[in-house]
């Protein structure tokens, strides 16, 4: 005897929607969202406008962590401070991917990475894409290792509006 | 002889219309300083989390992600449910009655100024095959319950429109409410119409904020500084999501979750046992309604009870004292953390300007807004 | 502490697009989890639900909208989210509802139905990333399981090879699931190559990597020991429960390791008194989404040292005929991914091996003790469930 049996279950494949097999029926959520950013992301947009990287300290664990947050989530106390750290860093991990968000298929790759930033605990970063560093696979696994040093490529000052994309990318840099 | 769980930690932000000045974080990590501060205790302590959330107001799909690092909660158990505020304080209690854990968390939140089209998210909630495509604006809902209760029971829409007036002065002794004013029945029944007939005066309009509150064990809650409440009884159910197979008039699952939690308490005669009461008012009628349902009036006695004051800060039973969600705002499913946390802050003799004398055992009920039927029904008491 | 047992299981077919609501997926399993109990709705004092994001079916608070398919009109209710972990987190949460010794049965309901998002369902992916620092940067879900991969590969040096060993693995094992998702597996000569060759989503994840979308749900029914003892001579025993949450700021951890499997197994392991998880724990379902995450979550459970279990897969230690049996359903990866019934599908696994009941996929060792796991969140969630006979 076997478990589970006499499952139920009647699988539909996507023609049986576009023939009209089954009847379905569509809704469009208006689902828009004002966020308020608050103190911590507030000021880091406001840094990132101005082509600086901000971070936050935490005197009593030690640690330099960005994105900034106004308090220390292992500590659970208020950071004690305000620091800009480079808009360097290293690639602590990258990927290489041929689909957009949406699952649209891409002609040329993008390249996620999570950046560990110079000036900052050891480890810690944040997730941005890599640039410059080739439109194939082959290229991009050649040119692009753990551990490799990068730099933040801005947009113009004219251009920057205090979000996470006034980043462009991170490119390579010589050591 | 099970032992007892208490509350002993209370923390909340104020509550307003907009809040652009903190992210939920900053806003969840200050009432959660204040509930820790309040109990004396560190993050540490602490051995299970509950959180509710639904990721439509915020925003955020699984948005249990961003739960712990404002709580102190981070590596440590920690759950989201999607229910109101009194069923996650039952998440929390039965965590507590297992054993396995002393102290428990629960924190709820509202950004509603950050949603900026909830009559669109309401309508999302609606079933997608025989409700939604009527296209009808959410609140048409209320208006059917409340013509549908009016007409059954025999409360009136002027003593509806009482229950709001005297929600929004009540307020005006809370510092912390956000739509504190004197207004009167005939202001209510002359405002703007939404679903008839609910009127605009009658809804309550939306806040952002935060609650926190610790729960412990009761071995634990005698050795810390605050005074302990305890829970006393606890309920919550779940009646037919389906809007067609409603019985429009009553509100069952207010009524059933009252009946689970006064077994508990060992409470026969609600009405002579409960000192005062903060039960759900996200429409004027739902207080009459869930005042019925709990029992503490007769079917239809409600709103001539409270014309003769019976409800009244100074009456025989004190409801939404703290101004209701009517007089704060409504906080989505952190309401229901709101009204416990009135209820306590009552207990133990700390409410200020709204202080009602001699109190011992005090309700608190939640509902989970359209188109739900569900909620919870907790009792509480300082002895 | 109430001791708990579950009395039955069951579960629907997985499929990519199911023609059933929500609300009768969710029916169906439960149907079957009380027939195998031998109890009718009557009998059950609580629901628990779990469902992942409202995104999928389309419906805001759709815990209230599943409630009367879980059975939970009229009944005590509550809906638990804690993102993929729901899975093995629902029988969590059931059972502390038995244990508290409030309630002497609950009915354990976790569905999905992801087909109802268009044009894709992984397009909802998208919104579960910080609003402020990563959405903006067109994020897809795969990303970072990508870079987590590329992590664990980068620390240990694991071969792609051996983690494509995974997916044949499971795929293989899937087929003789009864209710495995049409098309999940190529066919039944799958190789490693094959799965190399298959289409680079996100590099280094190929598409016979990653489990596919899925419509489906799965149901348990917990009891007390008075009404367990009544019901059944073979009760299958809640012995450890485990669940912890780490910090939304992934960036700022080490993906390499899942830290937070390991305090959740931890604490599992604390309460059913296991000192020794490899020796103690005979079949294990750790939650596989990804092939090279059931390795990741071996060494969280503690059943691998770290970096080890890629060596324990290619000395067959993990296949049914090992000595440390994973996945012998199938997984993700050979069965289906609806998201939160997927790590129920894997506690109903456990739970029919223990029972000697799983058929063709029934383990050549003997077992007494299993172990199910599952994952969630922005690398997050650890939720462990340890069942014995």
């Amino acid at each position: 005897m076997m478990k589970p049996q006499n499952a139920r279950g009647v699988p539909l494949k996507d023609e049986d929607l576009k023939v009209g097999k089954v009847l379905t029926t569509e809704w469009r959520v208006k689902a828009d969202y004002a966020w308020d950013c608050g103190i911590a992301i507030g000021r880091y947009f406001d840094g990132l406008k101005e082509g600086k990287i901000l971070a936050t300290r935490c005197r009593r664990c030690r640690r330099t962590v960005v994105p900034p947050r106004i308090f220390c989530e292992w500590c659970f106390k208020p950071m004690d401070e305000w620091v800009e750290v480079r808009d360097t860093g290293r690639v602590n991990t990258f990927s290489v991917s041929y689909f957009s968000w949406d699952m649209t298929p891409l002609e040329k790759p993008e390249v996620p990475a999570v950046i560990e930033i110079d000036g900052c605990s050891p480890g810690v970063g944040f997730m941005h894409l890599l640039g410059e560093v080739g439109d194939n696979l082959d290229e991009i696994l050649r040119r692009v290792k753990v551990g490799m040093k990068v730099r933040a490529v801005w947009k113009p000052a004219d251009q920057r509006t205090g979000a996470i994309t006034d980043i462009l990318y991170f490119k390579p840099e010589e050591e | 002889m099970r032992e007892r769980v208490a509350i002993v930690g209370v923390g909340c932000t104020s509550f307003r219309p907009l809040s652009p000045e903190v992210s939920f974080r900053e806003m969840v990590f200050e009432a959660a300083c204040r509930a820790y501060a309040d109990a004396g205790l560190e993050p540490d302590r602490v051995g299970t989390f509950v959180a509710v959330s639904e990721d439509y107001l915020e925003g955020t799909s699984i948005f249990d992600e961003y739960v712990p690092d404002q709580l102190g909660a981070v590596l440590k158990p920690v759950q989201t449910i999607c229910q109101d505020g009194i069923t996650a304080i039952a998440s929390a209690y039965l965590q507590l009655a297992t054993g396995l854990f002393e102290v428990a968390l629960v924190e709820g939140h509202a950004k509603a100024s950050n949603v900026l089209y909830p009559a669109h998210i309401e309508a999302f909630a609606m079933d997608p095959v025989f409700v939604r495509p009527l296209g009808l604006n959410p609140r048409f809902v209320a208006g059917l319950e409340m013509r549908s209760f009016l007409a059954q029971t025999g409360n009136t829409e002027e003593q509806a429109a009482l229950v709001v007036a005297k929600n929004k002065a009540n307020a005006l002794k809370n510092p912390l409410a956000a739509y504190p004013a004197l207004v009167t029945a005939e202001d209510v029944l002359a405002s703007h119409p939404v679903a008839t007939p609910v009127k605009e005066l009658d809804i309550a309009p939306f806040a952002d904020g935060a609650v926190v509150l610790i729960l412990a064990r009761e071995s634990v809650a005698r050795t810390l500084k605050s005074q302990p409440v305890y829970i006393r009884g606890i309920g919550w159910m779940q009646d037919t999501p389906n809007l067609d197979q409603r019985d429009w008039s009553q509100a069952a699952y207010a009524e059933l979750a009252g009946r689970m939690a006064y077994r508990q308490a060992g409470i026969r005669d609600p009405k002579e046992e409960i000192c005062f009461a903060e039960v759900d008012d996200t429409f004027s009628y739902k207080e009459l309604q869930h005042i019925e349902a709990l029992g503490l009036a007769r079917c239809g006695e409600a709103g001539v009870l409270l014309s003769e004051g019976y409800f009244l800060p100074d009456g025989p039973l004190p409801v939404n004292v703290s101004g209701g969600s009517l007089g704060n705002g409504y906080l989505y499913d952190a309401s229901g953390l709101r009204s416990v946390l009135e209820v306590v802050l009552q207990l133990r003799g700390q409410a200020g300007e709204r202080q009602l004398p001699d109190v011992r055992v005090g309700l608190a009920q939640s509902w989970r807004g359209i188109p739900t039927a569900s909620g919870g029904v907790i009792i509480l008491s300082n002895e | 502490m109430e001791r708990v047992a579950v009395l039955g299981a069951g579960m629907t077919r997985f499929m990519r697009r199911a023609q059933e609501t929500g609300k009768e997926l969710a029916w169906e399993a439960a149907r079957m989890a009380l027939d195998e109990a031998g109890l009718t709705l009557k009998d059950i004092e609580c629901v628990a639900l779990v469902s992942a994001p409202d995104a999928f079916d389309g419906v805001h608070m759709k815990g209230e909208y599943l409630a009367d398919g879980a059975g939970a009109t009229r009944k005590p209710f509550m809906r638990s989210f804690v993102g993929g972990g729901s899975g093995v987190f629902a029988i969590i949460h059931g059972w502390y509802h038995v244990a508290s010794g409030h309630f002497d049965t609950c009915l354990v309901v976790a569905e999905e139905k992801m087909s109802s998002t268009m044009p894709h369902p992984q397009a909802a992916f998208n919104t579960i990333y910080d609003q402020f620092t990563e959405r903006p940067l067109g994020v897809n879900l795969l990303w970072i399981f990508a870079l987590e991969m590329n992590r664990y590969m980068q620390v240990h040096k694991i071969p792609l090879e051996t983690i494509a060993q995974v997916s044949v693995k499971n795929k293989l094992n899937g087929l003789d699931h009864p209710c495995h998702q049409e098309g999940i597996t190529p066919g039944p000569d799958l190789t490693v190559k094959d799965v190399l060759d298959s289409e680079i989503m996100v590099w280094p994840v190929h598409r016979l990597m990653v489990s596919p979308v899925t419509d489906g749900a799965a149901a348990l029914v917990l009891a007390s020991e008075r009404v367990a003892k009544r019901m059944t001579d073979k009760p299958v025993w809640i012995e450890g429960v485990g669940w912890h949450l780490d910090s939304s700021y992934w960036t700022n951890r080490d993906l390499y390791y899942p830290k937070y499997v390991e305090y959740a197994a931890r604490m599992a392991y604390r309460m059913a008194g296991i000192t020794d998880p490899r020796k103690e724990i005979h079949v294990v379902e750790p939650y596989d989404p990804f092939a090279y995450k059931e390795l990741h979550h071996l060494e969280g459970l503690l059943l691998a040292d770290k970096g080890e279990a890629p060596r324990l897969l290619e000395k067959g230690v993990f296949n049914r005929d090992g000595d440390l049996p994973s996945c012998p359903s199938g997984g993700l990866l050979g069965v289906g991914n609806p998201i939160a019934a997927a790590g129920t599908m894997k506690v109903a696994e456990i739970f029919w091996q223990l029972r000697g009941e799983a058929g063709a996929r029934q383990v050549a060792r003997p077992v007494k003790r299993g172990l199910a796991q599952a994952w969630g969140d922005l690398m997050q969630v650890g939720t462990v469930v340890v069942l014995g006979r």
